[in-house]
């Protein structure tokens, strides 16, 4: 489904991914671990078509297009779907409308009719139940005054809705106390399909333990220096970033 | 950054909806202004003595002034002799009686602007004080309105009707002489609307006014004076445009408010004249005086304003609250892009005890424009317990705008309480990112986020007005990100 091939990618003249080959195959589960700085979030964004970023080498394919070419919002119709580190504040603009222009813009693009409002709520409201969040977060502004948990929550929701092709979480796990990774870790899951790949990027190893992956690959200094099973996250969290040879002030345990 | 810079200057490089140039004969003075014209243009309108007097007053106090400079917008100065001071369409017979009469032309020029008369007034229940150039065209829904003794007419037809009324509280909250523009307006005005509802009255219907400049050189020079008797409450809407023409328009218009005791006024405007093309060329010049006085205690004035349009904005829409326990409130969306230039905000002046007011204004900025926002809270010394609660948030697209804010706050009462906030935030360009990377539009994400910040004026508008302000909005920001 992705094929990744030679990345290059650099931000204000800084080179950051530095040859990246990936696939990833439908229905699969990847999860990319490396150390703070690494370029684990570059590359989500990368995927994501943040034009802050600039590829300099390489080709990103889905499903044979060149994603590269496309604007950010094709990529999104085209079932690339980010979940955010830091989801952004948008005040004043309902969850409810937001999410709802968001899903007519994927209808329009697939030829199906608009939902109209009422249907939409319908809708809203069973999606958010699935990631316990209270259906009163649909009325309140984007991520407007969330805690971090339940801006997580409201990205996992957000991709339940779009049920995209691609679905990229980066640092999914930050900032969630045990209860809400589970909430979190279980939204996931339930994303989880035959038709759908996703790639979980993330520094801790204990996400995995609730979404287990098929593939975990370890990202240091712009590249991928080592890929393998589910067992590979748990080397690394037994022995750290250190028995790869990479200096790290943390460990992949915390 | 250089997404939303790239995005933002395309969006911005839309056309103008609204210019079109009405094809129709008219009869338009020679350019120029001296106490001639004046007297012409009062023969013309067959006005009483008193009105060429008050006229030819206000036009000698003009030319002992000078045209202000303060404000925070720069423009050639105006040539007040090449403009023509008056500009009416000629029609075959005197005035028409009902809408059938009206020009068919004229007819399919409110069409083009989106008011189809009839269907539009009829479906709303609105009744249309169309000012087309200077002179009313018709008015609709006469019949129910005289029915509850509300009077709504064209100002030069109630100068000959109610000359008492009109001699009593014209210039009473706007003297004449009160700055140079609202002097000139004074000595020149063509027309505009007059509105007068009796004690108890509740207005059964929202009124409406569109205004539109269309000759080429002439200046428009509208004059507004509503009087709310004790305890009744009307709802006026006024909307604006203008066609596109390369040279600048005059627009100084004069709005009076008069509220006695328990009298209630909404007064909302979207304001859509001419902003001139991508370079700045062209444009309205939007030079006006809007006051309202509650005169009576508990009384209440709301202002709600969206403005999207016009070259160069002068305009502080302003509340005296003398009667005690006296609300004015001032809700205020400015737009601007491309050259555009907005100072504008308002005054509220507590006079009375217990008096209150509350000011929310919301800039937003696009383009190379400059919006400002300059608002004075004054307490004279009676303002016993007085208050006011002032809010002004900016919000820019790109980064070549500028938003500025000028608050003037002067209390001489130690019990007035006064609060005041201000921010000015970026549409980021994360929150685009977040947007397109959800498959939204570009476009659409700009709007929604701009519709977004200014929710707490949207909701003061009239549910119909609500809806138009903020596809005004969206057309006037298409473009502005690409």
């Amino acid at each position: 489904m992705l094929s990744i091939k030679n990345l290059h990618a650099s931000v204000e003249g800084k080179q950051i991914l530095k040859g990246i080959n990936l696939e990833i195959k439908a229905g699969e589960v990847h999860a990319i671990m490396g150390p703070n700085g690494s370029g684990k979030s570059t590359l989500s964004q990368v995927l994501a078509g943040n034009e802050t970023f600039e590829v300099t080498e390489g080709d990103v394919t889905l499903n044979g297009d060149n994603l590269l070419e496309l604007p950010t919002e094709a990529r999104a119709r085209e079932g690339v779907f980010l979940a955010f580190q830091y989801p952004v504040e948008i005040p004043g603009v309902s969850n409810l409308q937001f999410l709802r222009t968001a899903v007519n813009a994927m209808r329009k693009h697939q030829g199906k009719d608009d939902m109209n409002a009422a249907e939409f709520m319908k809708l809203a409201k069973e999606v958010s139940k699935q990631v316990d969040l209270d259906p009163a977060f649909l009325k309140r502004g984007v991520n407007e005054g969330f805690s971090g948990g339940e801006k997580k929550r409201n990205e996992i929701m957000q991709a339940l809705l779009l049920q995209p092709k691609l679905a990229i979480l980066d640092e999914t796990d930050s900032g969630l106390d045990i209860d809400a990774l589970k909430v979190v870790s279980d939204g996931v899951n339930a994303l989880r399909a035959p038709d759908r790949a996703i790639l979980m990027i993330t520094h801790y190893q204990r996400l995995l333990d609730h979404i287990v992956p098929d593939y975990v690959h370890v990202l240091v200094d712009g590249k991928i220096i080592k890929s393998g099973g589910r067992e590979l996250a748990l080397e690394l969290e037994a022995k750290g970033y250190g028995w790869l040879g990479v200096k790290d002030n943390t460990t992949a345990s915390h | 950054m250089a997404t939303t810079d790239k995005e933002v200057r395309e969006l911005i490089k839309r056309d103008y909806e609204h210019g079109f140039v009405t094809e129709i004969e008219s009869d338009t003075f020679e350019p120029g202004l001296n106490e001639d014209v004046i007297r012409r243009l009062s023969e013309l309108k067959q006005e009483p003595e008193f009105m060429l007097e008050w006229r030819l007053k206000a036009y000698r106090r003009w030319l002992e002034m000078e045209e202000p400079d303060w404000a925070h917008v720069d423009y050639p100065k105006v040539k007040y002799n090449e403009i023509s001071y008056y500009s009416a369409p000629k029609r075959p017979e005197d005035m028409p009686q009902s809408l059938d009469e009206v020009d068919p032309e004229l007819l399919r020029t409110y069409e083009k602007l989106g008011i189809p008369l009839h269907e539009r007034a009829k479906l709303a229940g609105v009744a249309v004080d169309a000012v087309f150039d200077s002179v009313s065209v018709v008015t609709t829904f006469k019949e129910p309105l005289e029915k509850a003794g509300v009077i709504f007419c064209p100002i030069s037809e109630a100068v000959q009707k109610y000359p008492e009324l009109v001699e009593k509280y014209l210039g009473s909250v706007v003297p004449a002489a009160d700055n140079y523009f609202a002097a000139l307006n004074s000595a020149v005005f063509s027309d505009g609307s007059f509105v007068y509802i009796p004690k108890g009255v509740r207005c059964p219907m929202e009124l409406s006014t569109y205004f539109r400049i269309n000759a080429a050189n002439t200046g428009q020079f509208e004059r507004t004076l509503i009087i709310a008797d004790e305890g009744s409450y009307v709802s006026y809407l006024e909307g604006c445009t203008a066609p596109m023409r390369d040279e600048n328009q005059l627009h100084a218009a004069v709005v009076e408010l008069v509220l006695l005791k328990d009298a209630q006024i909404k007064y909302s405007t979207v304001q859509n004249w001419y902003p001139g093309d991508e370079n700045g060329k062209g444009g309205i010049y939007n030079f006006v005086t809007k006051r309202a006085a509650c005169i009576g205690d508990n009384s209440k004035v709301s202002w709600t304003q969206v403005e999207t349009g016009s070259a160069v904005t002068w305009k502080y829409p302003s509340c005296i609250l003398r009667g005690d326990n006296s609300v004015g409130e001032f809700y205020s969306v400015a737009l601007t892009h491309n050259y555009q230039q907005a100072d504008t905000g308002t005054k509220m002046i507590h006079l009375g005890k217990n008096t209150r007011s509350t000011v929310i204004s919301k800039g937003i900025s696009a383009g190379r424009s400059s919006n400002s926002y300059r608002g004075l809270i004054k307490f004279n010394p009676g303002a016993e317990g007085a208050r006011n609660f002032t809010q002004c948030d900016s919000l820019l697209i790109g980064d070549r705008c500028g938003a500025h804010t000028f608050p003037y706050i002067e209390s001489k009462n130690k019990s007035a309480i006064v609060e005041h906030e201000a921010t000015t935030s970026k549409v980021s360009d994360e929150q685009m990112f977040l947007c397109r990377q959800r498959g939204i539009n570009p476009e659409q994400a700009v709007s929604m986020i701009v519709n977004g910040f200014c929710k707490e004026v949207f909701k003061e508008l009239p549910m119909e007005f609500a809806v138009e302000a903020g596809k005004l909005l969206e057309v006037s920001l298409e473009g502005s990100v690409g």
